[in-house]
């Protein structure tokens, strides 16, 4: 039997919150390990393809609960490689939120002035840049030119996407084969590998126990390529800093998993679950309605039915972003498309006879399925998700061989939810059948619960250890060396897309991280530039981690 | 014959001949069945494969259950479900998918992969599945890819500024 592997950091996920720290303790000088449950593709291994085993299955993980399933990436690269690059930083209000403790949830470090240095270090490393819009697809332009006859605002989004490159083929879900996608496998990925860190796929950690010399020993087994469900093998690696960045949906199972051995984990691990707020309306549009109502037609004269073509979700609208408003009114509302695969099957049918997510009458939307436009809601919900007990292996019971689970989370929207979620219903009917331009319907709650595919807050950050998981530091609160740096650290709803958020507050957690190392001997230092040697993100925060620094 | 009817009621289809008693017809088209809902549902990926034969006899239970109930005559030529008619197929489907029914997690299951074999045509590559005709992706209109198999849409914006900005954007383009 072999001995223990040993290394200074272990990074548990190679998403936003694991390739982001992973690069920036390797550059510093420490050896790090990261293990990633899901496979490593790129370029031409991402399909343009439905069936099931391509790219489309490989990479994703679909878990259901009671009351909210989670969509969340399942490969090298995390959620960087499922998303829609759409990378706002969050309204200043956000961070001022109270939530459901009745009082400020952030840490009192930080708010939108204290995170922006670090969401500048973010932009300047993908890169993200702001779209115009030229750069906006057919269903994009449809929701702004229904927003302004509204009488509301709308904003192409920034992204973080190379334009020259991107066909608008609208596979990004899958992966983006064409490279036009900035996920982290273009930037933080490889600059942490060039730098020695090792990253390993298809290794699922399952928990984590001490050691010794106050270091933690995790333990992992390694997944079959094609049947996630197979383990082929198990192993252990011992560290003196683990960095948790399974994701939102995963970190707190691997914790809950692990308190038989490492003690009593805080209370707010697998609490205060937040599902972003998020809801989607699918209208069914009146083609004529766009030309007359709207002046809209494509070059070749078609007013829209162009559902199919583009980018993910390009312009959005802020209108209800008022941090005057009352917590709980206020949300983006934002332009999406959703593929097939799992994107017809809850659109309802609006007045519908019969049922209204399947049946005579959802065949007969089908065929309209190229007037579609989806929104995509993002609101201030009460935090109310709950892990049970944690799966045997993993975080979900695996139905299929990839992407499909039964997880242990519940979830139970309060009136305060439910209350965000009418009043955006009611604003995307006002903008979208004003004048007869469509017919909406909000996606039903009924088949498998509400639906995220931004889970947060598993896991927080916060000042009160009763209500947060992690100290401000992003340290685990009695298990020192354990941080949490992925989307269970996020507090709350942030009523936009989190990637960007998720990965400034790793960003920011480094130089603290860099300091813990630093106390366990690790020969380690903070200040490595942006992966492509950019140095401006680093002169702006610099002078913010004067105390953990040497230089 | 019990999961084709299943799946017709999910999303119907036309008969593929004119005694197909899986089928209820009351749609043009093709239906789940004639995307390959069966298919999908025996695909070794999708998991479903081992609790086929216990789903068609559940169902058929059920069926026959809802038919004494109503005491509605059943055909003992075909299994109980395929015998109701289609509104009756609809009306037992809606009560096994309610949110208080105790197998509910079983029935939208299988709703689930009908619906992906219509929208999704998972067991085929997309490429042959359209280029096979296949119902479901035809029916919504799915466009092809270009010759080497790949999807690009070189005109794909209307091209104008089509909406104000909100007043407190950044110079980067977020919210203040």
């Amino acid at each position: 039997m072999s001995r223990t592997e040993s290394t200074d950091v272990l990074v548990i996920g190679s998403g936003f919150g694991g390739a982001i720290t992973a690069y920036h303790l390797a550059a510093g000088g420490a050896k790090v390990v990261v293990l990633e449950r899901g496979p490593w593709l790129s370029g031409p291994e991402f399909d343009q393809d439905f069936k099931f085993g391509s790219s489309t299955t490989r990479v994703f993980d679909f878990v259901i609960g009671d009351g909210m399933s989670v969509l969340s990436g399942n490969c090298v690269g995390g959620g960087s490689v499922v998303y829609f690059a759409a990378m706002p930083r969050a309204p200043r209000f956000v961070f001022e939120r109270h939530g459901s403790i009745g009082r400020r949830m952030w840490p009192a470090a930080i708010d939108r002035d204290a995170l922006d240095p670090w969401y500048d270090r973010v932009a300047e490393a993908l890169p993200v840049s702001q779209q115009t819009w030229d750069d906006v697809p057919f269903a994009g332009g449809l929701f702004g030119a229904a927003c302004d006859h509204a009488g509301r605002t709308a904003n192409p989004v920034p992204v973080a996407i190379d334009h020259d490159k991107c066909t608008n083929c609208n596979w990004m879900m899958s992966g983006c084969r064409f490279d036009a996608k900035r996920s982290l496998l273009l930037n933080y990925l490889p600059a942490a590998v060039a730098h020695g860190a090792e990253i390993r796929p298809l290794h699922e950690v399952q928990h984590l126990t001490r050691t010794d010399d106050g270091g933690y020993r995790v333990h992992y087994s390694i997944v079959d390529e094609v049947d996630y469900r197979v383990h082929v093998s198990t192993g252990t690696i011992d560290a003196k800093i683990v960095i948790m960045a399974a994701g939102a949906g995963a970190t707190p199972v691997i914790l809950q998993r692990s308190e038989p051995h490492l003690g009593t984990m805080p209370h707010a691990v697998g609490r205060y679950f937040s599902g972003n707020g998020e809801r989607l309306n699918t209208a069914i549009f009146d083609e004529d309605r766009i030309r007359d109502v709207l002046g809209l037609s494509r070059p070749d004269g078609v007013p829209y039915e162009a559902y199919q073509i583009g980018k993910g979700p390009c312009v959005a609208t802020w209108d209800q972003l008022d941090g005057s408003l009352p917590e709980y009114s206020r949300f983006s509302l934002e332009q999406l498309y959703f593929p097939p695969g799992f994107g017809t099957i809850l659109a309802q049918v609006p007045d519908a006879v019969g049922p209204t997510w399947f049946g005579r009458e959802k065949k007969e939307l089908l065929r309209r399925w190229r007037s579609w436009l989806t929104v995509f809601t993002m609101s201030e919900d009460d935090n109310e998700g709950v892990f049970g007990p944690p799966p045997e292996t993993g975080n979900s019971m695996r139905l299929s061989q990839q992407m499909l689970g039964r997880g242990a989370l519940s979830y139970t929207p309060t009136k305060n939810t439910l209350h965000g979620w009418a009043e955006s219903d009611a604003a995307v009917k006002d903008i979208l059948e004003r004048d007869g331009l469509s017919r909406v319907m909000p996606w039903t709650n009924e088949v498998v619960g509400a639906y995220t595919v931004h889970p947060l807050a598993s896991c927080r950050i916060g000042d009160d250890p009763a209500t947060s998981a992690l100290d401000d530091r992003h340290e685990l609160r009695d298990h020192p060396g354990i941080f949490v740096t992925d989307g269970s650290a996020v507090p709350g709803a942030l009523t936009v897309n989190p990637a960007m958020t998720i990965a400034a507050l790793a960003e920011r957690a480094v130089p603290g991280i860099v300091r813990a190392a630093q106390e366990r001997g690790v020969a380690v230092r903070y200040g490595a530039p942006a992966p492509d040697g950019s140095t401006a993100g680093r002169r702006g925060v610099l002078p913010l981690v004067t105390g953990s620094t040497r230089r | 014959m019990t999961l084709e009817a299943f799946a017709d009621t999910i999303l119907p289809g036309e008969k593929r001949f004119p005694d197909d008693r899986a089928v209820a017809g009351v749609s043009t088209g093709g239906g789940a069945v004639a995307s390959g809902a069966i298919d999908v549902l025996r695909t070794e990926e999708g998991g479903m494969a081992p609790a086929l034969d216990a789903l068609a006899d559940g169902l058929n239970e059920h069926a026959e259950r809802y038919a004494g109930e109503r005491s509605l005559p059943l055909d003992d030529a075909v299994p109980p479900f395929v015998s109701l008619d289609y509104d009756h197929r609809v009306a037992l489907v809606r009560e096994l998918v309610a949110a208080d029914h105790p197998e509910r997690e079983a029935w939208v299951s299988l709703a689930m992969f009908n619906t992906i074999a219509f929208d999704a045509a998972s067991h085929l590559h997309t490429v042959d599945a359209l280029a096979a005709g296949h119902p479901g992706l035809t029916t919504m209109g799915y466009f092809g890819p270009d010759s080497d198999g790949l999807w690009r849409f070189p005109s794909y914006s209307y091209g104008r500024v089509l909406a104000r900005p909100h007043p407190d954007t950044t110079p980067s383009g977020s919210p203040a």
